[in-house]
């Protein structure tokens, strides 16, 4: 094994391996690739950068960023605690109507976020499924700074099971197996061999979703309106301020973009140490043969 | 202070009763298929059979005949099991992974850690320590795996063809080892290999289509097999069919003269038997060499192939060995027809 690995290593040259594909291939690949860049790069020009920091750090756009942030981690924390179970389920056991249920749980991936906020209202507002229970105890959740981390967690729930059931999928279930051959119950073996060895698809699914609840706008929109300071988030604040002030709108744009960037740079971010592993273990093999 | 089980899996047609003894090792053999697998999950508690009863030890592993059913599930089973690649946890060292069974025990950490670098140094893997799996060679890794599976203490080591991911440099070495961890040890292995059977089990089950085709010390099953795969383990052509005399009648009428191995031993004739004989008793001529004590049958040439020094004929289920020069003044070749005779002396006929 250790022999495979040593071309992997190798660095790479110009003389590249054949990779047979087609000319207009590269092309369309290029036309997709602009289609993607061309917006980002347009808007950037459109900054006005001589007012750059005022426009951004005026009162209502450090609010509403500070509630963005909040409000996106406490409804990535919400996906974390439910998500995982979600996915365990999900992925290790079997169960009637598991199919219809992973689709469900993924449907808000595809569905308009302004009808996820229409289906909230109709669950948590104060005439909804649950919002009349609720107000008996005193609670309104709708239109309140609660509402904006339900939305959020709503949208944002699918990317965090989608993810984290892919990695359990691939890691399998061998070593919870064994591991509880060696003795360790099911929380033992959760806590010290499943969690770990999912660990980076969920630190992607994480990230995807703190991304995702960043972003969010039709859901919170509709379900939790627009006060400031109280569910006027960045993207809410972007979309208001484009009518009475496009380039501060533009320039807090760009600020959704930087931190867009950073996520995606931090979840997609390749495995560190893996190289340097795989190095070792080629020079391990000869030690191993020559104790024999 | 034994296992006993009985289970059977409807779906994939397995029904095995199997019984191991204190300090007994069994080598379980069979063809791809044949249930090792079911065997040692089931045992295990990571599989649920339809049915059947298992104790290990006077503690009841499952028994679903009963009602209530009762199920008791892996980790509190005292079954270790090894497979064939070593699945050591990649995120932990390889100290952390031996120390695994004691820590979910409830040792502390310190007892945890000192027992693992005991056991570590018994399996002369004490200076890998701080490795991380992926820095460990097969061998070295499924010898780590080996000291994590003895530090949970389990009453019956399950083995799941230990030694097939191996090199043939590392191989060796880890049989020396589990012939030593194995000794007196309640232990059951799954292998392919006639020479892990040979050293390291005291009693051979050979498992068929989920059941259990013959079982015995490994010695009697490689010299006296009474199933076509043990047989071939043991490099030994088989002939099944009915007693007949000193000889055997198979179901297409060829009739196998023989000698009665065990004297005063056959069966009532017309029992079922085997003829069993080395391919080396078996030569091979074009014509038909016709001629009391000897068995000389038609066949038809499937295959050629080297085998040590010699070439060996295979004719369907046959095989005889011949010299290359003997092989080469024939002119053998696939598809040819000729005459594979065999003295009536070489053939030892037994009831089965």
């Amino acid at each position: 094994m250790a022999q495979q690995r040593r071309p992997a290593a190798r660095p790479r040259t110009h003389a590249a391996a054949y990779s047979g594909i087609p000319a207009w291939v590269r092309v369309l690949a290029v036309v997709a690739a602009v289609v993607v860049v061309l917006p980002l790069l347009a808007m950037v020009l459109r900054v006005d950068w001589a007012n750059f920091i005022p426009l951004v750090a005026s009162g209502p756009s450090v609010t509403a960023l500070g509630l963005s942030l909040r409000t996106s981690a406490a409804s990535t924390v919400l996906c974390i605690v439910l998500g995982v179970p979600l996915a365990l389920v999900l992925a290790r056991d079997t169960f009637r109507l598991q199919g219809l249920l992973r689709s469900l749980v993924l449907l808000p991936l595809v569905l308009p976020p302004v009808v996820g906020g229409i289906a909230l209202l109709y669950t948590f507002g104060r005439q909804g499924l649950l919002g009349r229970t609720l107000d008996v105890l005193g609670l309104q959740i709708a239109f309140s700074t609660t509402a904006v981390v339900l939305a959020q967690t709503f949208v944002a729930l699918p990317f965090l099971v989608m993810s984290l059931e892919g990695a359990l999928r691939t890691s399998g279930s061998r070593y919870e197996a064994v591991a509880a051959t060696l003795g360790a119950r099911p929380g033992t073996v959760f806590r010290r061999v499943t969690l770990p060895l999912v660990l980076p698809g969920l630190a992607s699914g994480a990230v995807l979703s703190f991304a995702r609840s960043l972003g969010e706008f039709g859901a919170t929109l509709t379900f939790a309106g627009s006060l400031q300071g109280v569910t006027r988030t960045l993207p809410l604040e972007i979309y208001l301020q484009r009518e009475t002030d496009p380039d501060a709108a533009v320039a807090l744009s760009l600020v959704l973009v930087a931190v867009a960037v950073a996520v995606v740079a931090l979840a997609y971010r390749r495995p560190a140490g893996r190289a340097g592993s795989g190095q070792r273990t080629t020079a391990a093999a000869p030690a191993e043969a020559n104790a024999q | 202070m034994t296992l006993s089980f009985q289970a059977a899996v409807a779906g994939r047609g397995f029904d095995v009763a199997l019984e191991v003894r204190p300090g007994e090792t069994v080598a379980v053999m069979g063809p791809n298929g044949a249930g090792k697998s079911t065997l040692l999950s089931s045992i295990a508690g990571l599989l649920r059979p339809d049915s059947g009863r298992a104790e290990l030890n006077g503690r009841t592993l499952f028994d679903l005949d009963g009602a209530p059913h009762t199920w008791s599930p892996p980790h509190n089973r005292g079954t270790a099991l090894l497979a064939q690649e070593p699945l050591l946890f990649p995120h932990l060292d390889v100290l952390d992974n031996v120390a695994f069974g004691p820590r979910s025990a409830g040792a502390s950490k310190r007892a945890a850690k000192a027992q693992a670098l005991r056991l570590l140094a018994d399996v002369e893997a004490d200076h890998l320590a701080a490795r991380r799996p992926a820095e460990l060679s097969g061998g070295q890794a499924q010898r780590v795996a080996v000291a994590r599976a003895l530090a949970a203490d389990p009453a019956l080591l399950l083995l799941d063809e230990p030694l097939a991911a191996l090199d043939i440099h590392s191989a060796p070495l880890l049989r020396r080892l589990f012939k030593r961890v194995l000794a007196g040890r309640q232990a059951i292995i799954v292998t392919h290999d006639v020479l892990d059977a040979l050293m390291l089990a005291d009693r051979v089950v050979i498992l068929q289509d989920g059941r259990i085709a013959e079982e015995g010390p490994t010695r009697t099953v490689l010299e006296r097999p009474r199933s076509s795969f043990a047989a071939g383990l043991a490099g030994l052509n088989f002939v099944p069919g009915t007693l007949d005399g000193t000889g055997v009648r198979t179901d297409g009428g060829l009739r196998i003269a023989g000698h009665d191995d065990e004297p005063g031993q056959l069966p009532t004739p017309r029992g079922s038997g085997v003829a069993v004989f080395p391919p080396s008793a078996v030569s091979v001529f074009l014509t038909d060499a016709h001629g009391s004590p000897r068995n000389s049958f038609a066949v038809t040439i499937t295959d050629l192939e080297p085998h040590g020094d010699q070439v060996r004929v295979r004719a369907g289920s046959l095989a005889a060995d011949i010299t290359p020069a003997a092989s080469a003044d024939l002119g053998l070749v696939p598809g040819m027809t000729v005459h594979f005779v065999v003295k009536a002396a070489a053939v030892s006929v037994y009831g089965t």
